[in-house]
């Protein structure tokens, strides 16, 4: 325990004293797993919705392979990230690999089944009445697919902070596509799993534990949207 | 409804965050990037953290540095997914070399493993001036005592050094005392600690987990636990786009006299020993001599 209360005291100074190279590496992950979690909302969102509201042939295998998606380990992403970007893979020829941008394709792949299987539930559980309704006062496609998503809403947070959290947390494919190169790939989750290598406990826990404030900030930021349009429950009298 | 925060804002917000944050660098321009495949030992010792920024700064060449096992290492080398290795796994260097996948195998410095163990040492393999033991003795009373042993297991140069010894004992060690970590030297530490065993460990890191390690040092200074690292250029026929000259000015850095003078010194200040000796342009049967 008092390893621990170190890692605390050390964190705080890491963070008070604005340590350059802790604050790099945490805006870095920021920004890499921030601009993965928005492409996935490009790609989770309309691809959610597609299968919450068409039926298509193969879309019960479309669906599993999305609720197979969502649990898919980050280092088995990593490991078929980086054998496509290797040199010698098909898409070698970019020389992507231990760069941000390999980071953000492997992040992305992990979050998008997770806002595209959320979204998904998000929809299905809409009363189907409520299209039905607003296509009969006569709303165009565009119209429809706002209303719904506005009505959703809710669950939809709940689909962008999951996405965030498991890209932000997930250290496998950073590593192994990123290459937690110093100045370059190195973000929260890797520096920590090196200073452990090195021994470097306490720092390894101030890491840890400014990863886990930054999860909590953005969550709460998140959830603050979410929860100011809560439903107000009526009180049993 | 509140109007103040509503859904199509959040979404304009997201992407405008999504615009900026898509701003990030790219890869640099082909030709100044130098892959470096090499071992967690000179990554953890801090040691690149000196000399890859000296590197750069002299060259104009930027460098990726990849940290994994010696055994994987080498094999990235191999595909020609890495510009230039330095690793620790001399008799796996030289089959690499002999198949012609890398050329020029440079000493570059060494340091010595040693044999760690619980204190009480119920497989007597501790060394004295009395009773002296060489390292493959100590390999044979582990085994034939069936005291536990921890090994890294992930074809890392420690592990190889570790093969090889039981190899020249004559002895294909399994059994319930023989624990593979399959992890990195800090984490194998670790168990063989936790678990009260035997195990083989590169210096610099045990003087790194010094402070929480209770197992004492059994046997060092024998001849075969030296902890020899090369730095090999890539074969530029393992692959598409490799970096040869970029590589090749890494590896005469690596062995040109000022950098064997800092690494001569590195760690001496945190540890009160250097924690590697420079041995560029020796011959392996010189090294330790």
């Amino acid at each position: 325990m008092e390893l621990v209360w170190q890692g605390i005291k050390h964190a705080c100074w890491l963070l008070f004293t604005g340590d350059a190279e802790v604050l790099g590496i945490t805006l870095f992950s920021l920004q890499v797993s921030g601009a993965a979690t928005g492409l996935s909302l490009v790609v989770g969102i309309p691809l959610g919705i597609l299968l919450a509201m068409k039926r298509f042939p193969g879309h019960g295998l479309a669906v599993s392979l999305i609720n197979t998606g969502m649990g898919l380990p980050p280092v088995v992403v990593g490991l078929f990230v980086t054998i496509f970007l290797w040199r010698s893979g098909p898409l070698g020829y970019m020389e992507l690999l231990y760069t941000p941008t390999a980071m953000i394709i492997a992040q992305v792949v992990i979050a998008f089944p997770i806002v595209a299987g959320l979204t998904m539930a998000a929809f299905q559980s809409l009363n189907p009445n409520l299209s039905l309704q607003l296509l009969g006062i006569g709303a165009s496609t565009p119209q429809l697919l706002w209303l719904l998503c506005k009505e959703a809403r809710l669950p939809l947070l709940a689909a962008i902070m999951a996405g965030f959290g498991g890209v932000i947390s997930e250290v496998g494919a950073s590593m192994m596509v990123g290459g937690n190169i110093r100045g370059q790939t190195r973000v929260l989750t890797t520096a920590t799993v090196l200073e452990t290598g090195k021994g470097n406990f306490e720092i390894a826990i101030a890491l840890g534990l400014i990863l886990l404030v930054l999860t909590f900030a953005v969550n709460l930021l998140l959830t603050h949207i979410q929860q100011r349009e809560q439903i107000r429950w009526p009180k049993p009298s | 409804m509140q109007k103040k925060f509503s859904f199509p804002t959040l979404l304009a917000a997201l992407a405008f965050v999504l615009a900026v944050l898509s701003h990030l660098p790219a890869g640099e321009a082909a030709g100044k990037n130098i892959i470096l495949s090499t071992t967690t030992s000179t990554q953890d010792s801090g040691l690149l953290d000196v000399l890859v920024p000296l590197f750069e700064k002299k060259s104009g060449h930027s460098v990726k540095t990849v940290s994994v096992g010696t055994g994987q290492a080498l094999e990235l080398a191999s595909k020609g997914e890495a510009d230039v290795a330095l690793v620790h796994a001399p008799s796996l260097e030289k089959k690499y070399v002999a198949d012609g996948k890398l050329l020029n195998r440079r000493l570059v410095m060494y340091n010595d493993f040693i044999l760690l163990g619980p204190a009480s040492d119920p497989a007597q393999v501790k060394s004295t001036k009395s009773s002296p033991k060489s390292s493959i003795d100590a390999m044979k009373r582990i085994a034939a005592s069936a005291s536990r042993f921890v090994s890294r297991g992930d074809n890392s140069g420690t592990h190889n050094l570790e093969k090889s010894l039981w190899k020249q004992a004559g002895i294909e060690p399994k059994g319930a005392w023989y624990i593979e970590s399959g992890q990195g030297m800090g984490a194998t530490l670790g168990i063989a600690n936790d678990r009260n065993g035997y195990t083989i460990t590169d210096r610099a890191t045990y003087l790194a987990f010094r402070k929480r390690v209770t197992l004492a040092i059994l046997l060092e200074g024998d001849k075969p636990l030296l902890n020899i690292y090369s730095v090999m250029e890539v074969n530029p026929a393992n692959g598409p786009r490799i970096n040869v000259a970029g590589g090749k000015t890494f590896a005469d850095f690596m062995v040109a006299p000022e950098t064997q003078a800092l690494i001569k010194s590195f760690g001496v200040e945190k540890f009160g020993q250097p924690l590697f000796i420079p041995v560029a342009g020796m011959r392996e049967e010189q090294v330790g001599e």
